[in-house]
């Protein structure tokens, strides 16, 4: 499962008033410290009740100065929730400590160790490269340097966890006099890495060179990653990889009701609520210069596609457009588990991640998505691939009994 | 305008052969170095102008232009492109030019003249960057939305140079190239000024010892005149002309009157 941590109560005109949910939101018109403190107890007690309730995977991530979602230190959650899950077969996913701005980078490799001893190896390390609200805007980082840096903390990274050898490191970006981490994870080589990723052709190469998991994270739906996803594994062939469906991770917003009229009544505001407000991100915020490398940039401008995060006009959608467009899979636990297993199968996802709390939605009815979701839907989900005999080489090895991860 | 004064590109392969950077050559008389602003060199109406008079080099930062779009990694600092500018005057085999600059390309000339007075005889700033004031902060022109660009850059949209500038290709692919290459060439410039374009100017823009102009519009709603001071009063002696009715780019805004003062100078 997969939590985003939003504020849950914007006015309703946010979106009116508000140039923008990241990088510019007013703290002190709009929030309330006491009651983000509750969020964040609730945001892990969901997590928590996840884990429990029976899905495999438990995700936090970073991201800053937004109402959208704000754990700025996705490994404070994570540390609360490795302990709070000990002795449960569920692994820590963190999607992740954003590279380019953790300084010096080995607080990554410490961290994420850390984690993987807390939890007894239950660590899955995801490592994003972040949005430029968060990197660019946020933390100051030049555009044009972020991919540098990402490469470079990434490849320190992964070197401070596998050297037998203390050394010392002289990059673009950091040098380091004589890296030697306490502690190491407990997973060897390493915990397996799972980089997300928003469509860029760089991206993907970079992901199946280092035997990685790609994981594509949209909130427009299969229909609309279908494109995004076809090339992945096209690059994936053409680079001589085999197909195993666990390459892949794949997020998607699923809300799961007794019937389908009552998933419309239970979630359909707060869905709204999601789409509207906290995907409302100033266009010049989510396109700095420089940001994409210069392929991209090419092929985006003969799209046309500088226009925003998506050419859905968004606020002009309501809750049944956003199934419809299947941004969102919603109805009875049969609706959602025929879909789910469609979008599965057509997009050969072996690493399902739910988005199963959405923006206001409040505790209680979190708990009811959860629930159901694990009840009714999950266990239909969990032996598609069974027949093709894959091994889910980016799981925790400990946890690799159960097939068809959903986190 | 006339095919007299198009500019000729050439290539320079330096910094150990890492970089070809392309330089725009044309015009008549002495020679005379002018760097770009953030968005990439156009050769425009000012440009042409010089060029009745000089023989004007106008270098294109590495990435943007002709370019290779790549060349930028091979820059990794703003110490590193003051060097590579200095390869390539090196390589032009010119020495006590005159040197002119517009915006980020007005900094890079006050960087460069700051680490070598003794290569330049005289030295224009239009509109530069690369001071800060806290009260009254540069606008981070990175931040605004493309459409809204001409309105940011020019108190006034009407003056021709300014229309000429504007003037987008009408061949598709053209004008996909064009798009693609300008919003690179911000992010090529924005590496040497995100998110702040203070970099320590400050501390050695008192090497500038050398004849200068400094050229504002009164209406600059990216770097407010009141810049003008503090650059006056770090380079001695430097003069200041404050141009009415002009905004970030007085010399195309009001080329009647820049124009003829900045080749006074120059000249003078």
């Amino acid at each position: 499962m997969f939590h985003l941590m939003p504020y849950r109560d914007l006015p309703a005109d946010f979106e009116q008033r508000y140039h923008s949910v990241w990088v510019d939101p007013p703290w002190w018109e709009l929030a309330d410290a006491e009651r983000v403190g509750q969020y964040y107890n609730w945001t892990l007690d969901e997590l928590t009740y996840a884990a429990r309730a029976g899905l495999d995977g438990i995700c936090t991530n970073e991201h800053h100065q937004n109402a959208y979602g704000f754990m700025p230190s996705p490994n404070l959650m994570g540390s609360a929730l490795a302990k709070a899950t000990n002795g449960l077969d569920v692994a820590v996913v963190q999607m992740g400590s954003t590279l380019p701005t953790t300084n010096p980078p080995i607080r990554v490799a410490e961290e994420y160790a850390m984690l993987d001893c807390i939890s007894g190896g239950r660590l899955v390390a995801g490592m994003p490269l972040g949005t430029p609200m968060d990197v660019n805007y946020c933390y100051g980082i030049p555009p044009m340097e972020q991919r540098e840096r990402y490469r470079e903390a990434h490849d320190l990274i992964i070197k401070a966890w596998t050297s037998r050898e203390i050394f010392a490191w002289n990059g673009k970006y950091w040098q380091l006099p004589m890296v030697n981490p306490w502690p190491r994870p407990i997973q060897q080589p390493h915990p397996p890495v799972w980089v997300p990723g928003s469509g860029s052709i760089t991206t993907w190469d970079f992901a199946i060179d280092h035997e990685h998991c790609y994981c594509f994270l949209s909130y427009f739906g299969w229909q609309a990653a279908l494109g995004v996803v076809d090339g992945y594994w096209n690059r994936v062939q053409e680079k001589g990889k085999d197909m195993n469906p666990y390459r892949l991770g794949f997020l998607q917003l699923v809300v799961v009701s007794e019937t389908d009229a009552r998933a419309e009544e239970d979630y359909g505001r707060h869905v709204e609520y999601f789409y509207h407000k906290c995907l409302h991100v100033a266009r010049e915020f989510a396109f700095p210069p420089g940001h994409h490398d210069w392929e991209s940039l090419v092929a985006m401008v003969r799209r046309g596609g500088l226009g925003g995060l998506t050419s859905l006009n968004l606020r002009e959608m309501g809750f049944r457009d956003f199934v419809k467009q299947g941004c969102v899979i919603a109805g009875s636990p049969e609706t959602v588990r025929d879909q789910l297993r469609e979008v599965i199968k057509r997009l050969r996802v072996g690493n399902l991640m739910v988005l199963l709390h959405i923006g206001s939605m409040p505790h209680e009815l979190t708990l009811k998505n959860i629930d159901l979701f694990a009840r009714e839907v999950l266990p239909h989900l969990r032996h598609i691939w069974d027949d093709e005999g894959w091994e889910n080489h980016w799981w925790p090895q400990r946890l690799r009994s159960t097939p068809q991860h959903v986190g | 305008m006339s095919l007299a004064t198009e500019p000729k590109g050439t290539f320079l392969e330096v910094w150990q052969g890492r970089l070809r950077v392309s330089v725009k050559s044309a015009g008549q008389g002495p020679p005379l170095v002018y760097f770009h602003a953030a968005a990439g060199l156009r050769w425009d109406d000012f440009l042409e102008g010089l060029a009745r008079h000089f023989t004007v080099y106008a270098p294109e930062l590495p990435g943007t232009g002709d370019s290779d779009p790549h060349d930028i990694y091979q820059v990794d600092s703003l110490w590193d492109l003051v060097l590579i500018m200095g390869d390539v005057l090196d390589a032009l085999g010119l020495r006590e030019v005159p040197l002119v600059g517009h915006s980020f390309g007005a900094m890079l000339a006050a960087e460069v003249a700051a680490h070598w007075p003794e290569r330049f005889r005289r030295l224009v700033l239009i509109a530069p960057i690369g001071l800060w004031r806290q009260e009254r902060p540069v606008t981070n022109w990175m931040a605004v939305p493309i459409e809204q660009m001409p309105q940011l850059m020019f108190r006034d949209l009407s003056a021709p140079a300014v229309q000429k500038l504007l003037t987008m290709p009408q061949d598709p692919e053209q004008l996909v190239m064009a798009q693609a290459k300008l919003i690179w060439a911000l992010g090529c410039s924005g590496k040497f000024v995100w998110p702040i374009p203070d970099k320590g100017l400050k501390k050695r823009l008192h090497r500038v010892r050398l004849p200068t102009l400094l050229v504002w519009g009164r209406d600059d709603a990216v770097v407010p005149v009141e810049y003008a001071q503090d650059f006056a009063a770090y380079i001695q002696g430097a003069r200041t002309l404050v141009v009415d009715g002009a905004g970030h780019a007085p010399q195309l805004e009001k080329p009647d009157q820049v124009l003829p003062a900045v080749l006074q100078f120059l000249q003078g």
